[in-house]
């Protein structure tokens, strides 16, 4: 069959790529655009390591085929920073080692961030659940929990 | 001399001992001294061995020192994760 | 100078808290991964693996995969020679089936193709004639006589005669006299339990691209715990000297153990060496579950004899076992560790390791050590609730301490398990009270830690800046704790030393990341170049003060006089030398290489409280204490997350985790949709208290502490699950099917 030509947006940037009909958005980010932040873990949608934000919505990229992204907004972990500032969850993930290896944490990230988007004083038991779909095998998730606080009441502050 | 403890497994290729005496001082030199004495225990011995000396563990320095009053404990050749 | 004499005590930048130096790159995603390396003319690789669980492989036709459009290469075990080591052997036939295949998932041939699409097309064209054999996949059914044989003769000279023809190695440990122990006791008792394999689920798959060209020489870059490790196994396999394969690390999404061996590394040097091109290799989580990892699962029996006063006096351990379709040595730590917390007047420990057509068994954090010392501590609690004795308080009766003659052997130099078990009965968590199906558990932990092969190398920059160059992958932030140590030496600020892990042709020898080795022996050889390159310094100061380098002293990151016989000069700082060096002999540096030895054991407890539901059988964990003796916790940050990710990791274990084989001797559960690991609304906070008994072993007193982590929570949630409903599973995981028909069983 023949590749699919793609328009879509990636983290505010007008975004073009062609992919096969059964490719992955994961494999169209990772190997067609050079974002490799979305990490693939289990390619089924249970771990995710390649979440990003689709339209406002969280979404295992590995579950999403790459031509649905036409005309879609897509936001990566490589879009959190804003130039040399970190988001606040990223600076609260280092100042408190929320990760150890590092491979669940884009997808952490972008989903956290989500989660501060629609509420920004959740409880630690929303944030556990919120973050049911990110397995980390590191930390226990103890100061993943902990840095998210951290970085909500930042934000509710700034 | 230098009394080696062996493990228990390993008694049954050294004639049954539970401790061996033998002229050594150092790793290197035990271990070729409990080869002559206990043909036996050269398999385990070629696989690999951990030496406790007073109570640390040394894996496989051969000019680790042994000195007479020494504790010297055989252990097998250890891996972690 | 001999550290060894005295254990420093004051410390600037260790202990502190600092922001990692990888941290920036790993919150952005520029960090790259196993599977984040592409170059140019790059093919994809794929493995074909066996659909049986015992096979034997008749022949293998690739004719139509090779002639589909766009298929650069195939590769079985044919393309590779029959090494004469049989460690070697085992690994390369674990990578490629030879002859016959021991395990589903076993990998049989490869192929490299010029896309995924393509490379998945040609793999459905190999044709593969099996003829299928009896399976054993069991431990216990495994050591019986009649069982299906995975391999021939395959023991060695430990194993008994008469023992069933799997079975591979034997080995026994202890002291005492046993009978004369148990005579004495007022209570003896004696359990079966069983344990499941689990895997060390990291969550990035095993990954690597190789370029292999045709002078012989080839690159190689992958996830892997050591490129050492990688560059022998891969060079010995494919009959290359070691100088022309480089092996480079990647950052490591997770290991545990599970990534101290090859899988995919020698396949893809043999496609790339076939094909004359470049080949990346990405695991499916399928095949990791199906083919790496897991620990072995296991089947034991442990008798305990106690007083009515609660002092232990035998206590005698069986354990068998099983590590997959080739022969490994995890029982003899199991059977080590198994009361290695205990100081016992009688011990025994037995333990039997037998062949399965399961996957090759891999290190997983303490490995042998946690189901081990789960069935010890289960009698020991249940020893204390029938004798009605406070179980912390039996712990502290019995527990080994300096010159305690261990259950293994050796006499135990400064250890913290008594501050740890004081600790722990000095919390507020030991007496916080209980509802109705709740119930708390403890447990001790143990590990044994390793030094081994390092090197470190050290440049003193010429703008007073440092670059400390090692050659162990960083899995938890050791990059951060070794600035730190060579920060602390130098007497200089953490942010001016950076930390790199270099490729197997830039330094010398490294022993893989295990073993918890890495914060003890790494810092013991930054410490020692620090020392190596201050000597330098010194040495540069005395000439241009023109006095003998012995009057030179090394203090707050400065060469100052010794004395004043030495001569009245004002100090030079580390930045001000370095900005002559040019001028005062040239660069420098200072190295370390060294076997380390002198790793101290460490020695955990944990406390678990949970509430089981009486109408699932569901058990949710309501709170977590990590006791553990740290010796000296370097970067505390990294401390308490090596202890809550081991809790984490054990309560899966504990709870939920385990390799299910069905009849057909095929793995039912390969993805982490069915291998349930925990996720964050599984746990509570899991918090922590660090102890710090020195390591007379080290220069700043470190131990290793990654590994004792795991150990405690499984006893410790099956003590906790059997005092909340009353009756005792002798079984993990303890699923909610099982708790429940533990529950209907008691009425």
């Amino acid at each position: 069959m023949k590749n699919i030509h793609v328009s879509t947006t990636i983290n505010g940037d007008d975004a073009e790529f062609v992919c096969a009909p059964e490719e992955t958005l994961l494999d169209a980010l990772r190997n067609r655009l050079g974002l490799s932040g979305a990490k693939e873990g289990c390619g089924t949608g249970d771990c995710g390591a390649c979440t990003i934000e689709m339209d406002g919505r969280l979404v295992c990229s590995c579950l999403v085929l790459g031509a649905e992204a036409q005309g879609a907004q897509i936001k990566t972990v490589e879009g959190m920073a804003i130039g040399e500032a970190l988001h606040p969850l990223q600076q609260a993930f280092i100042d408190h080692a929320a990760l150890q290896c590092g491979i669940c944490t884009p997808g952490i990230l972008v989903a956290a961030k989500n989660l501060l988007e629609r509420n920004p004083d959740p409880t630690d038991t929303e944030v556990r659940y919120w973050l049911a779909g990110n397995l980390c095998r590191c930390t226990g998730y103890d100061k993943i929990i902990k840095a998210v606080q951290i970085a909500a009441a930042d934000m509710r502050g700034a | 001399m230098v009394t080696v403890k062996l493990w228990g497994s390993l008694r049954d290729h050294a004639g049954g001992c539970e401790v061996v005496e033998v002229e050594a001082s150092n790793f290197k030199e035990l271990l070729d001294a409990l080869v002559v004495k206990h043909p036996g225990l050269k398999p385990q011995i070629d696989r690999g061995v951990s030496l406790a000396v007073d109570g640390l563990v040394y894996r496989n320095s051969w000019f680790t020192e042994v000195k007479p009053d020494s504790e010297v404990v055989l252990m097998p050749y250890m891996k972690g994760g | 100078m001999n550290f060894q004499s005295k254990t420093k005590a004051d410390f600037k930048v260790v202990g502190t808290r600092v922001p990692r130096p990888d941290g920036v790159d790993k919150v952005t995603g520029r960090a790259l991964y196993g599977a984040d390396f592409s170059v140019p003319g790059m093919q994809v690789g794929l493995i074909l693996r066996s659909p049986h669980a015992h096979a034997i492989i008749n022949s293998i036709d690739a004719s139509d995969a090779l002639a589909l459009p766009g298929v650069k290469a195939v590769v079985t075990s044919s393309d590779l020679g029959v090494p004469e080591d049989e460690g070697l052997r085992d690994v390369q036939d674990n990578c490629l089936a030879r002859g016959k295949v021991l395990y589903d998932g076993h990998a049989v041939a490869a192929v490299a193709a010029k896309d995924m699409a393509t490379a998945k097309a040609a793999l459905k064209l190999i044709k593969v004639d099996y003829t299928p054999l009896p399976h054993v996949t069991d431990v216990d059914a495994a050591m019986k006589p009649d069982a299906p044989v995975v391999q021939e003769a395959r023991a060695d000279e430990s194993v008994p005669e008469g023992s069933g023809p799997n079975v591979t190695h034997y080995c026994e440990f202890g002291h005492g006299d046993l009978e004369a122990g148990f005579a004495r006791a007022d209570k003896i008792i004696e359990r079966s339990f069983k344990t499941a394999a689990t895997h060390q689920g990291y969550i990035e798959p095993h990954a690597c691209l190789a370029s292999y060209g045709t002078d012989g020489k080839a690159d190689l870059w992958c996830c892997t715990q050591g490129q050492f490790m990688v560059r022998d196994l891969c060079a010995g396999i494919m009959g290359m000297e070691g100088s022309q394969l480089r092996v480079t690390a990647s950052e490591i999404g997770g290991g545990f153990g599970g990534k101290t061996t090859v899988f995919i590394e020698p396949v893809a040097l043999a496609l790339s060496r076939k094909s004359g091109r470049p080949v990346k290799i990405v695991m499916s989580r399928v095949d990791v579950f199906r083919a790496t990892g897991p620990t072995v699962s296991s089947s034991m029996d442990v008798r305990i004899g106690m007083t009515r006063d609660g002092r232990i006096t035998a206590g005698e351990a069986k354990l068998r076992y099983q590590g997959g379709a080739f022969p490994c040595g995890t029982v003899d730590m199991g059977a080590q560790a198994a009361f290695a917390a205990y100081d016992m007047e009688a011990v025994r420990t037995q333990g039997w390791n037998t062949l399965t057509n399961r996957p090759k068994e891999a290190a997983y954090r303490a490995p042998g050590a946690p189901m081990a010392i789960y069935a010890v501590e289960s009698v020991v609690d249940e020893l204390c609730q029938q004798l009605d004795l406070d179980p912390l308080d039996v712990r502290l009766k019995n527990a080994a301490d300096a010159g305690t003659k261990s259950s293994y052997g050796p006499t135990f130099d400064q250890i913290g398990l008594m501050a740890t078990l004081e600790a722990a009965k000095a919390h507020d968590h030991y007496h916080a009270p209980l509802g109705e199906n709740q119930g708390r558990g403890l447990s001790c932990g143990f590990w044994f830690n390793f030094g081994g092969n390092t090197s470190v190398s050290m440049i003193i920059n010429s703008d007073g800046t440092v670059g400390v160059t090692e050659g162990n992958p960083d899995i938890g932030g050791s990059r951060a704790s070794i600035s730190m140590m060579a920060a602390e030496e130098l007497g200089i600020p953490y942010d001016k030393v950076r930390t790199v892990i270099t490729d197997t042709n830039s330094i010398g020898h490294n022993d893989v990341t295990d073993g918890s080795r890495v914060t003890f022996a790494v810092g013991l050889a930054t410490i020692k170049a620090a020392r190596d390159a201050i000597r330098v310094m010194c040495g540069r100061v005395a000439k241009i003060w023109g006095i003998d380098p012995d009057a030179v002293i090394w203090e707050d990151g400065a060469a100052k006089p010794s004395g004043p016989n030495a001569g009245n000069f004002e100090p030079m700082t580390l930045a001000e030398i370095a900005a002559i060096s040019s001028e005062t002999g040239g660069p420098i540096a200072g190295h370390h290489e060294v076997n380390a030895e002198g790793a101290g054991v460490s020695f955990g407890v944990h406390l678990a409280d949970v509430e089981v539901d009486p109408e699932t059988g569901a058990t949710q964990v309501l709170r977590y204490t990590v006791f553990q003796d740290a010796g000296k916790a370097v970067h505390p940050d990294y401390v308490e997350g090596q202890m809550q990710g081991g809790a984490a990791q054990g309560i899966g274990w504990a709870l939920n985790e385990e390799y299910i084989y069905g009849e057909d001797g095929l793995l039912q559960n390969a993805g982490f949709l069915d291998y349930r690991i925990p996720v964050a609304s599984d746990l509570p906070n899991i918090d922590t208290v660090i102890l710090e008994i020195p390591n007379p072993g080290h220069p700043y007193g470190v131990r290793g502490v990654g590994e004792t982590p795991i150990v405690p929570p499984l006893a410790a949630l099956s003590n906790a699950v059997s005092r909340a409903i009353g009756v005792r599973l002798h079984e993990l995981p303890m699923s909610p099917p099982k708790i429940l028909k533990a529950i209907t069983a008691k009425g």
